[in-house]
């Protein structure tokens, strides 16, 4: 290490493996993981969010699980919050939340069709 | 890149390690084996995190929910539970409650109130990876003195950042540098002897973020010319000393400490030397002489260290805290730095809270904050309905306050003002079942035990002042031998050759001055108010 570059270099690499602890995700993924979710599959969507995340190396996202939401019959269900708005989706495989991540998060689209009308 | 949904910090401070962290861990890395969620999320060991009472303590990002009081049997609770379905543990959660975005952000009591600057890493990154210490802005300061700054710019800015030493004598940290002498070699030495009991937030430091230390080490050594830097650890900090090596390797292999850093053309290193376990070896002319393989006692100053200090070289003695500040100053400024404190005492200033009070462990707060918002907002209050007799600030050596002034402001000049000290940050609360007579023993005891017999004034006096608060246990004591401990310890105070037996006589004068009706039941009444002195009556009024 020579110069402040060579420091700034490293440093932007080390926060993509911090950021997780500062709270200063652009995104959240949530998967509501009760009894119901579970059931129908929420941990298989759980792992495929995982994989595309790290796939496509997005670090700005945190994807965190809460428990039933009580609209058991619409798992599993994954929830999105991006600048302050939520979207929940229901009845998500886990190749749909790989295009939630695809066409939301990536592409900033809302995927219409999934989306649980309140 | 890999990704982890879940970042759990398990803090392996001291007290956490004492009380089962490690095992708490290896629990956990198997059970998230077995739930086959070992590549989900990642595992790292912090330094402390500050609420010691209620060790051993987890916190899981992105939520930053704390686990507090973790037993091994808890662990499988918390994996199927919080990791697996988000429901986290409520029943191992502190009770205060700050909303981070929409998840629910549990934070102790103990945590909240608090601004740090010296432990704003400590329980956030992994102190073994220099890399997360780089991520949260290290080493950027040293960079920007090597590279923008000349030495003497340096040493103007902690100058006029205010910046007081925070080993216990406060003095001025820029002015200090300032007086180093000229010379071909000189040395740095950085204290971290930690010798005086109750205080333990330079072990705290070293172990959570070892690298602020060696970082401030550098930056002191660029403004007064020192290539060689020791630090002197004390020798049962042995978690330190393994953290602090292993910062060193790394810090050496990355080229932030060596040869020509920077390609500036400075060169700094860092040695560990281990203490032998005296308190004495702490004061900065006997750390000195300990380095040098001597039996560690005080030197006749003047000469002071910067003029004629190791092997006689021009020599800069720095605490942990003092030097874990100095990054921060060089990267934001002496003006930011001000802008935190007091005009007399600017910055922040850590404390370790022990004795009766709720919360004990390791906070960081602006100084001049009040002993009675510490004690009552951070520290929770005096626990099992007991009400607070007295608090004693700055360690052993510092004197001892009574409810009345709970009030004075936690600065150098305010408790200077009332007889006090700020010293290193200790802070001993002691509730109404203690006897001020045989908390006074205990005290004295120590610096009877660890006066190092060089001096007349503190080898004499502190057995004699034994001598005479033991007489007033046993109930032979007479009110003249009030008088004659004063008046021994304001000699000691001005005569003896070094802080010890400077500022030993602190609690006997301080106690003497406020609970003077409660020696006097001790010596008139024959009675002891609390209860504790056996050979005395046990009932009493105070
Ligand atoms: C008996 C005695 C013990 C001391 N112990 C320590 C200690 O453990 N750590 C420390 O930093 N300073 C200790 N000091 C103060 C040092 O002599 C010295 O003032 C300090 O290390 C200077 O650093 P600072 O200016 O950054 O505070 C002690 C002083 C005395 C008299």
């Amino acid at each position: 290490m020579k110069s402040l570059e060579d420091l700034r270099a490293l440093k932007k690499k080390a926060q993509e493996k911090t950021k997780l602890r500062e709270g200063q995700e652009r995104v959240k993924i949530i998967v509501t993981m009760g009894t119901c979710g579970i059931a129908s599959g929420a941990r298989d969507v759980v792992v495929a969010l995982m994989e595309e995340l790290k796939k496509r190396n997005i670090t700005d996202v945190t994807l965190t699980q809460t428990g039933c939401i009580g609209m058991c019959e619409k798992e599993p269900i994954v929830i999105v919050e991006k600048e302050g708005k939520k979207t929940a989706y229901g009845k998500i495989s886990p190749d749909k939340a790989v295009q939630i991540i695809n066409q939301h998060i990536v592409n900033n689209q809302v995927v219409g069709e999934w989306v649980i009308e309140p | 890149m890999e990704f982890y949904r879940n970042h759990i910090l398990v803090c392996t401070g001291e007290p956490c390690v004492l009380k089962g962290a490690l095992e708490v861990e290896s629990i956990l890395l198997t059970e998230l084996q077995k739930q086959g969620l070992e590549n989900e999320i990642r595992v790292i060991r912090t330094g402390c995190l500050g609420p010691c009472n209620v060790a051993p303590v987890l916190v899981v990002y992105p939520e930053g929910i704390y686990y507090s009081g973790v037993k091994p049997g808890d662990v499988q609770e918390i994996v199927a539970e919080h990791l697996v379905k988000g429901r986290p543990v409520t029943r191992l959660v502190g009770t205060d409650v700050e909303k981070r975005v929409d998840v629910v952000y549990q934070v102790p009591q103990i945590l909240t109130g608090q601004e740090r600057v010296v432990l704003r890493n400590c329980g956030i990154i992994n102190p073994d990876e220099i890399v997360e210490y780089i991520g949260r802005g290290g080493y950027e300061a040293l960079g920007k003195a090597l590279i923008h700054l000349k030495p003497e710019e340096v040493i103007e800015e902690v100058k006029s950042s205010g910046l007081r030493g925070r080993g216990g004598a406060a003095f001025p940290t820029g002015l200090k540098w300032s007086f180093t002498a000229s010379g071909e070699e000189k040395y740095l030495i950085c204290n971290a002897d930690e010798g005086e009991p109750g205080t333990f937030k330079d072990r705290l430091i070293l172990e959570g973020d070892p690298h602020a230390v060696l970082e401030g080490m550098a930056i002191a050594g660029y403004a007064v010319g020192a290539e060689h830097g020791f630090i002197y650890i004390r020798g049962e900090y042995t978690l330190s000393i393994e953290r602090v090596q292993r910062a060193i390797d790394q810090a050496r292999k990355l080229g932030l400490l060596g040869k020509n850093i920077f390609d500036s053309g400075f060169s700094f290193d860092v040695e560990i030397r281990v203490g032998a376990g005296a308190y004495i070896c702490g004061e900065e002319l006997a750390l000195i002489e300990s380095i040098e393989g001597k039996r560690g006692e005080p030197r006749y100053k003047p000469p002071y260290p910067g003029q004629t200090g190791l092997w006689g070289k021009p020599t800069v003695v720095n605490n942990v805290e003092t030097l874990a500040n100095v990054p921060h100053i060089i990267e934001q400024g002496a003006e930011w730095y001000k802008s935190i404190g007091t005009p007399g005492s600017p910055g922040t200033k850590v404390f370790t809270l022990t004795g009766n009070i709720k919360n004990e462990g390791l906070i960081e707060v602006p100084m001049g904050i009040t002993l009675r918002e510490i004690i009552y907002q951070l520290g929770g209050g005096i626990p099992d309905g007991h009400s607070f007799k007295m608090a004693q600030t700055g360690g052993t050596a510092g004197g001892c306050l009574p409810p009345e002034m709970l009030d004075v402001p936690m600065d150098y000049d305010e408790l200077a003002k009332v007889g006090s000290a700020l010293g290193s940050g200790a802070l001993l609360i002691m509730d109404d079942r203690h006897c001020i007579v045989d908390l006074l023993k205990c005290f004295m005891r120590f610096f009877n035990h660890e006066s190092c017999g060089k001096c007349t004034p503190c080898r004499e006096g502190t057995p004699r002042l034994l001598e005479l608060i033991e007489k007033i246990m046993d109930g032979t004591a007479v009110k003249a031998d009030l008088d004659l401990m004063a008046k021994l310890a304001e000699n000691m105070e001005i005569s003896s050759l070094c802080g010890l037996g400077q500022s030993s006589p602190k609690p006997v004068l301080t106690l003497l001055e406020y609970y003077q009706h409660e020696f006097l039941a001790h010596i008139e009444d024959k009675k002891c108010p609390a209860g504790v002195c056996k050979k005395l009556q046990v009932k009493g009024v105070v």
